[in-house]
């Protein structure tokens, strides 16, 4: 083996600062755990009284079912427009261009009522010859009942804001990868859906999980068509022994345990997408934070 | 016989630009036809035009004896739809400057996509065929390199066993060496020099003098939008009739 060179032998640059924020920091931490676990305000043996309580765990199966359901139209829906919105046909483009003004340009809450109250508009939903014989019809509030109408409330607004990152997305993609694709005669199905969408996703996705987690807690509002889902659990406890204070900390935990398990989940399909692509950790770690640089090879 | 390419009397504008003004050009079946010619002339666009990348204004373009993009029928001329030009494609491949390999796939899936999804083989025909073309780049064992690991020269290389895997009966080179470093441009030229020996009918826009001499049956010059100059290669590199060639090949010579 060939002698190697010695080791260059240089002191390396000091960081006194960072060791200074992390004592700073230590003590605030400190001082609001002992806070958190002294006052007796927080109540928490109420908190693990109502953590896994009956209403609450009713409340928890609600918010996640809304949340899944409404993603995936709000990500179905959102990838249809978004193909229409980019089509050379004008009409797609412009009628998916309307969609989008309309569902991001008003309030999801008066979505909601809208759904809610489709019968006071719509008494009967039918199907038949436009202007001519029906073939089936449905009483409105049957067809449409609280949860649909939660659904389509959040599903639909969720679509328009979708559409808007996925033609980010798919805008991101190097416009020689269609030529590529189509100069070996791949139809422009083929091409989106084989070469053009998985690269997007790689821009899809961190919003995607942004929109995820924020609809968590955007489902929320279904609290105002009388639905219920976990906050709205927890305020009809809270509302009869007012435990207010250790209830919020119960609706908390739970939101902050579902987001921890879709950011983790986001991580999983980044990395399944970043496939072929150099793309390094997402920041400096904590301890490589602490620890002096090493050179990498 | 029927050349491979008959370009006449091509026109081609983007917007208030007129960047092909008037370009015939025959290509006959196993000629190999090098377009040279300063940036701007329009070498490029009448690639793109040969695979209809681009759509021309007017003039007439056929490959093997049919029209590009169209049909004619009655005297008259009908656009083609989408799939019917995806179908014309298939048979002329087409290699670019940036690569353009697809960075999500490996260097076999690169080579096997088309076959699978375009002529619908089975994967297994499908992937045998990729690994012998594979090999007859010389990249036998990169095929499970994905392009970010591959140099360029060999992503090129990558690129073309990709084109080749449809068959074609012309292969298109859009400045196949302009974005390699220096010491990759043979490797590259000498996959094409291989392809002109099997008797590819190739058109090859590009840089590479030494290529066009050695290879080429067939020289362009082209400057601003027309065929400046044609001709055995060996005869225009050494002796240029032009006064616009001359000047072109005293500043790349």
């Amino acid at each position: 083996m060939p002698e190697r060179p010695p080791p260059l032998n240089a002191v390396p640059v000091r960081h006194p600062g960072r060791w200074v924020a992390v004592a700073v920091l230590a003590v605030l931490a400190a001082m609001l755990v002992h806070s958190v676990l002294t006052n007796d305000g927080f109540r928490w043996p109420v908190v693990g009284q109502y953590l896994f309580s009956g209403p609450v765990l009713n409340g928890l199966k609600n918010t996640l079912l809304l949340t899944v359901l409404s993603m995936v139209i709000g990500i179905v829906g959102g990838i249809l427009l978004a193909i229409m919105r980019l089509s050379p046909n004008p009409i797609l483009s412009w009628v998916a261009a309307l969609y989008i003004w309309v569902f991001r340009g008003t309030p999801l809450i008066a979505q909601l009522l809208f759904w809610n109250f489709l019968s006071a508009l719509y008494p009967r939903l039918s199907l038949g010859v436009p202007f001519g014989p029906e073939l089936v019809s449905f009483d409105t509030n049957v067809l449409i009942n609280q949860f649909a109408a939660c659904l389509l409330g959040l599903g639909l607004n969720e679509a328009a804001y979708m559409a808007e990152i996925v033609r980010g997305g798919i805008a991101s993609v190097d416009h020689g990868q269609t030529e590529a694709a189509g100069a070996l005669g791949m139809s422009r199905a083929q091409t989106l859906r084989r070469i053009v969408l998985p690269q997007a996703m790689r821009v899809i996705i961190p919003p995607t999980g942004n929109e995820t987690i924020s609809m968590l807690k955007t489902s929320s509002l279904v609290v105002v068509i009388g639905y219920f889902e976990l906050l709205t659990s927890v305020q009809r406890i809270y509302s009869t022994n007012f435990q207010t204070i250790p209830l919020l900390i119960v609706a908390a935990l739970w939101y902050l345990a579902l987001t921890s398990v879709l950011s983790v989940g986001q991580g999983f399909i980044e990395r399944r997408y970043g496939r072929g692509l150099a793309t390094g950790p997402p920041g400096p770690s904590l301890l490589g934070f602490l620890r002096r640089e090493k050179a990498t090879t | 016989m029927t050349p491979m390419v008959e370009a006449l009397a091509i026109h081609k504008r983007f917007g208030s630009t007129e960047v092909l003004r008037g370009v015939d050009l025959v290509v006959g079946p196993g000629a190999v036809s090098c377009v040279i010619g300063p940036s701007g002339s329009g070498k490029s666009t009448l690639l793109r035009c040969i695979n209809h990348l681009e759509r021309i204004d007017s003039g007439s373009l056929r490959v093997d004896g049919h029209l590009v993009g169209y049909r004619e029928r009655g005297g008259k001329l009908y656009e083609m739809r989408e799939s019917e030009v995806a179908q014309q494609r298939r048979d002329i491949g087409m290699v670019f400057q940036r690569f353009n390999l697809f960075p999500h796939k490996t260097a076999l899936e690169n080579v096997m996509e088309a076959p699978l999804v375009v002529r619908r083989h089975a994967r297994g025909k499908a992937r045998d065929r990729a690994v012998e073309l594979l090999d007859r780049v010389g990249l036998a064992d990169r095929r499970d390199n994905y392009p970010a690991q591959l140099s360029g020269g060999q992503q090129q290389r990558v690129a073309i066993a990709r084109a080749l895997a449809m068959d074609p009966r012309l292969m298109l080179f859009d400045e196949p060496t302009s974005a390699l470093d220096p010491e990759l441009v043979g490797e590259v030229l000498d996959v094409m020099r291989g392809l002109a020996r099997e008797g590819m009918t190739m058109v090859v826009v590009t840089h590479e003098m030494g290529f066009a001499r050695e290879v080429g049956d067939d020289l362009v010059f082209m400057d601003e939008g027309v065929i400046v100059e044609q001709g055995d290669p060996r005869e225009v590199l050494a002796a240029p009739r032009h006064e616009r060639t001359k000047a072109f090949l005293s500043k790349v010579l």
